[in-house]
């Protein structure tokens, strides 16, 4: 379970306060432990211990999830490291189905007796839970894959890079942002390594390796003699990549009114471009309020997917499971049953898709031993499916499970999670340009900011990082105080034109929380450049 | 094995400070054993229990400090993660802003923190609060989902300077959400203490239910400015917003508690002056620890006085810097309410809305301190004195310091459980006038 584990973030400063709550799992370590391994024949004979018992027991399924989750944050300020963490979290969680019921039961001693007690517990719950069943787990049927692994196709392995290597790039990272113009940043190195071990009754033993890197900051500005202030983030994503996500080539820039980043990030550069930016929001024009058309970079459009797109296609959410805490989802089960919920325009298709390389929500099989892939959710325009899991899948008469099960350690129960959900590219060829110079009255967004959406996933509100009006076809000048508000299914069917493939690109969330007790999950969101005619934006400034 | 006493933790802690050969070492130690039971579509997904207990060390040389931590507690851990700490430490860059651990410190008497009836909650107890909840629900043609998760637990902390404090607590959170089948209404409850004698979650889920009932076939109305009567758990949403008072980045010039030309607004008026906000460890209702994490005392302090800024939260380091004294967080918060009901304010209403909680808040301005999300699962029109009709969900964007400016009424107090947790306040109803609601939701 969580909060037992959690050791916040100390000492960040501003940084807490934008990311409130970050959980760091695990115990503190030395860099050089992370890069010790477990061999997957010892994992296998440990997993073998818990699959025997649970069945001796009277189990009808079992899994075993081996988990080892490494974390390295860096954090620092101006010229400060503030922080810097390293935590590992190893040990073993047992799910079972015994009477029908699920139970669960988690160890972090790996001796013999301490799995097999565990496994044991695990079965003596779900037979407890029977007592409360009013319909028994439907498991959809899954094949046994033997001995099997996966690794995610990295080049640099971040644990490997030292540690003054990196305080030595924030540093510099600092440094530009505020000779660029900034009078304060935090900047931050995100690393995971998630070592994980798979084991069922259906005859599945995977070994697989998942890496992530975040590298972010805030920068500010202050301008002391009107007591006003202005934030510009960094324009990188989250990745499902080691540490060459940091090494862009020229070839990973898009040079348009700001740059722009595809698949690698220079966060010195963007830095640098932060730093001028922020006081450059500050001296911006305030927006009118009214319908603009907006042009959506996807460092901002994936949150909007995100929210809006990813969240109400979580079966779960769509069933009822999640009405206590996150809430339900406008798009019911008669909507998608119906073939022809028009959830977007035609040009709207989006995918899930759990095999994209580079991305966070990349593995092999999923955590409750199912091979990914990759499905329609709309179609042309119209819902035609949800995000499943093994006990979910004959809910809509699915055969087998979409590979959407995760926990977010070893010691919490799997569920349902959601895979990465990308909006695709235009067919046709079309480019950022081609797509301003379409606008009469618009906006351009990039970069993510203020976000909310209400429990059902009807009614929005997003603000950016930058906003640049755009005139009769062509940029103008930067404005300020815009967010935009709108209803989910007005909003994609006001989608008029989506960038060609060329313009793809991921953003996505480190940190995306669901559930009671609450779990922490990673995914990417792809789109290219996309525009929404006639969408309401709203005046933000305010006087205190 | 989770809550050790204050003797066993000042015994484990002794000699784990005692083995540092570091400059200075400190340590913590904490357990909990905690239990919970979650059930949705009228039926218990999950429930369970687990046990924890760890101790963290942090040893420093100079400015260069590193930690360690681990959940054995023979004396060959005790001497490993004392020298891990170590390791770390000597490999780790300066930090300019280490401050050296505090020495002895003196406490005021122990809060009341931890209960026994808390303590010895059972699984039948979880289950029957399941039963309660579910029961009346399918009566009602009603489907319940809610979330009942105890703990008990205890914190120690000891350090080369001589300093140790101890406590222990007990805490229980209940939050239950009731939508009618037909899918119209949906309404929520919720209760949280340290004594679990003092919530009583069948009344609660009766609640629920009632909202829910209440709240089907919602009309929608114009959004606008409007008269708003906020329960408690929405005025605290709201309230907890505004309590990050942190001096340093007011100093700095990026907070809302920034000020025009520079300096912070610490000693302006902010608030209608009828706003009394302060902190308060010994506090019945919200007891929280009588000391802070860094082993500074707690104690009474004013945030908000007759609608002033009374006090900002140094941390050591700034504190230093700014040559005044530290002051920590405090662990809980109270806000001074009234005697008027959520009824009474209701009575008193031309025209208004009344909140039963906020959803999805998220911050839109840091400057303004302008936030917006949405109400949900109770939203009701008020005209002339009585509950017209459910309305629609609106979208608010709104600040509470403008939303404190244009107080009408304060209500009786609560214990607050927020749509994203329970921090710990005490926070009273109220009834705000021009409330900015800027969009309809048609979420249920």
């Amino acid at each position: 379970m969580k909060r037992r584990d959690f050791i916040y973030l100390t000492g960040l400063g501003t940084a807490a306060t934008l990311l409130p709550g970050i959980p760091v799992f695990g115990n503190p370590i030395s860099p050089e432990k992370a890069l010790e391994r477990i061999d997957p024949a010892l994992k296998k004979q440990m997993a073998d211990v818990a699959l025997n018992a649970a069945r001796s027991k009277g189990a009808t399924y079992t899994d075993v999830r081996i988990g080892r989750y490494l974390n390295q944050f860096v954090v620092t300020r101006e010229d400060k490291v503030q922080n810097i963490v390293n935590t590992e979290s190893y040990g073993m969680g047992i799910r079972v189905v015994a009477n029908g019921a699920w139970g669960f039961a988690a160890v972090d001693k790996l001796d013999k007796d301490s799995i097999a007690r565990a496994a044991e517990l695990a079965v003596a719950t779900a037979k407890e839970n029977s007592r409360l069943l009013s319909e028994p787990v439907q498991l959809a049927p899954q094949k046994g894959y033997g001995e099997v692994s996966w690794k995610a196709p990295i080049e640099k392995n971040s644990f490997e890079v030292p540690i003054k290597e990196k305080v030595d790039l924030l540093m510099n990272v600092n440094s530009e942002a505020m000779k660029a113009g900034a009078d304060y940043i935090t900047s931050i190195l995100f690393l995971v390594n998630e070592q994980k071990y798979f084991a069922s009754t259906d005859g599945s033993y995977i070994d697989q390796d998942i890496h992530r890197i975040w590298p972010t900051f805030f920068a500010t500005k202050i301008d002391a003699a009107t007591g006003k202030f202005e934030t510009r983030n960094a324009l990188s994503a989250p990745m499902g990549m080691g540490y060459e996500y940091l090494n862009a080539r020229p070839q990973d820039k898009i040079n348009g009114i700001t740059t722009l980043y595809k698949g690698r990030y220079d966060m010195v550069g963007d830095a640098r471009a932060a730093g001028a930016q922020a006081g450059e929001k500050l001296k911006a024009k305030s927006i009118e309020p009214g319908k603009y058309d907006l042009v959506l970079d996807p460092s901002h459009l994936w949150l909007t997917i995100h929210e809006s797109v990813g969240h109400p296609t979580e079966l779960d959410r769509v069933l009822g499971y999640e009405a206590n805490f996150a809430g339900t989802s406008f798009l019911t089960l008669d909507k998608w049953q119906s073939g022809k919920f028009n959830f977007g325009s035609k040009l709207v298709n989006i995918v899930g898709d759990k095999t994209q390389t580079g991305s966070l929500g990349a593995v092999g099989y999923d955590d409750e031993g199912v091979q990914c892939g990759k499905w329609d959710i709309i179609k042309d325009g119209i819902l035609v499916n949800y995000q499943t899991i093994r006990d979910q899948a004959h809910i809509l008469g699915l055969k087998s499970s979409q590979g959407c099960c995760y926990a977010d350690n070893w010691s919490s129960v799997q569920f349902q999670r959601m895979p990465n959900v990308s909006l695709q590219p235009g067919k046709e060829k079309k480019t950022i340009d081609d797509l301003i110079k379409n606008v009469e009255k618009g906006i351009y967004i990039i970069g993510d900011g203020s976000f909310s959406i209400d429990q059902q996933r009807y009614n929005f509100q997003f603000g950016g990082q930058l906003y640049y009006e755009i005139k009769e076809g062509k940029i103008t000048n930067m404005v300020r105080d815009v967010a935009y508000q709108a209803n989910s299914q007005d909003f994609w069917n006001a989608c008029s034109g989506i960038a060609d493939e060329s313009d793809y690109r991921l953003g996505g969330s480190f940190f995306d929380g669901k559930g009671q007790p609450s779990q922490s999950s990673a995914v990417s969101h792809g789109s290219s450049t996309a525009l929404f005619k006639g969408i309401n934006v709203i005046n933000t400034a305010r006087n205190i | 094995m989770a809550i050790l006493s204050k003797e066993e933790a000042k015994r484990i802690l002794e000699k784990v400070v005692a083995l540092s050969k570091a400059d200075g070492c400190s340590a913590s130690l904490g357990g909990q054993d905690r239990g919970n039971i979650r059930y949705a579509r009228n039926t218990v997904n999950t429930s369970g229990e687990d046990s924890n207990t760890s101790l963290s060390v942090q040893c420093y040389y100079g400015k260069k400090s590193g930690a360690a931590s681990i959940n054995e507690f023979d004396d060959a851990s005790l001497e490993k993660v004392v020298r891990r700490a170590e390791e770390v430490a000597q490999l780790a860059p300066e930090n300019p802003e280490f401050m050296e651990p505090l020495g002895p410190q003196t406490y005021g008497p122990d809060s009341k923190t931890f209960s026994e009836s808390t303590a010895n909650i059972k699984p039948e107890y979880r289950a029957q609060v399941a039963a309660d909840s579910i029961n009346p629900a399918a009566a009602k043609d009603v489907t319940a989902a809610g979330y009942l998760e105890d703990s008990k637990g205890f914190f120690a902390i000891a350090n080369s300077k001589g300093l140790f404090a101890y406590n222990k607590s007990t805490g229980v959170d209940f939050t239950v959400t009731m939508r009618t089948n037909d899918g119209t209404g949906s309404g929520w409850a919720a209760a949280t203490h340290n004594d679990v004698s003092k919530i009583n979650p069948a009344i609660i889920s009766k609640r629920a239910i009632d909202k829910a009932v209440l709240s089907r076939e919602a009309k929608a109305i114009e959004p606008g400015k409007y008269t708003v009567v906020l329960e408690a758990s929405a005025s605290a949403d709201l309230v907890r917003l505004m309590l990050g008072m942190n001096a340093r980045t007011a100093d700095e010039g990026r907070s809302f508690l920034s000020k025009k030309g520079g300096g912070t607004k610490l000693g302006e008026k902010l608030v209608d002056e009828r706003v009394n906000i302060y902190t308060d460890p010994w506090n019945d209702d919200v007891p929280a620890a009588v000391w802070a994490g860094d082993g500074q005392p707690r104690k009474k302090v004013d945030i908000i006085k007759n609608g002033v800024v009374a006090n900002l939260f140094y941390d050591r380091y700034w504190a230093s810097q700014k040559n005044v004294a530290p002051l920590p967080f405090g662990g809980n918060t109270i806000m001074e309410g009234g005697t008027a009901s959520v009824e009474d304010m209701i009575k008193d209403t031309k025209k208004g809305i009344l909140v039963t909680r906020f959803w999805y808040i998220r911050p839109v301005d840091p400057q303004t301190l302008l936030y917006t999300g949405l109400t949900r699962d109770g939203t009701f029109y008020i005209e002339n004195g009585k509950i017209k009709h459910p309305i629609k969900n609106f979208r608010f964007n709104e600040s509470p310091i403008i939303m404190l400016n244009n107080l009408e009424t304060l209500g009786k107090q609560e214990r607050a459980v927020t749509s994203e947790g329970s921090p710990n306040a005490f926070i009273p109803s109220m009834k705000i006038r021009d409330f900015t609601f800027t969009s309809l939701s048609d979420a249920v």
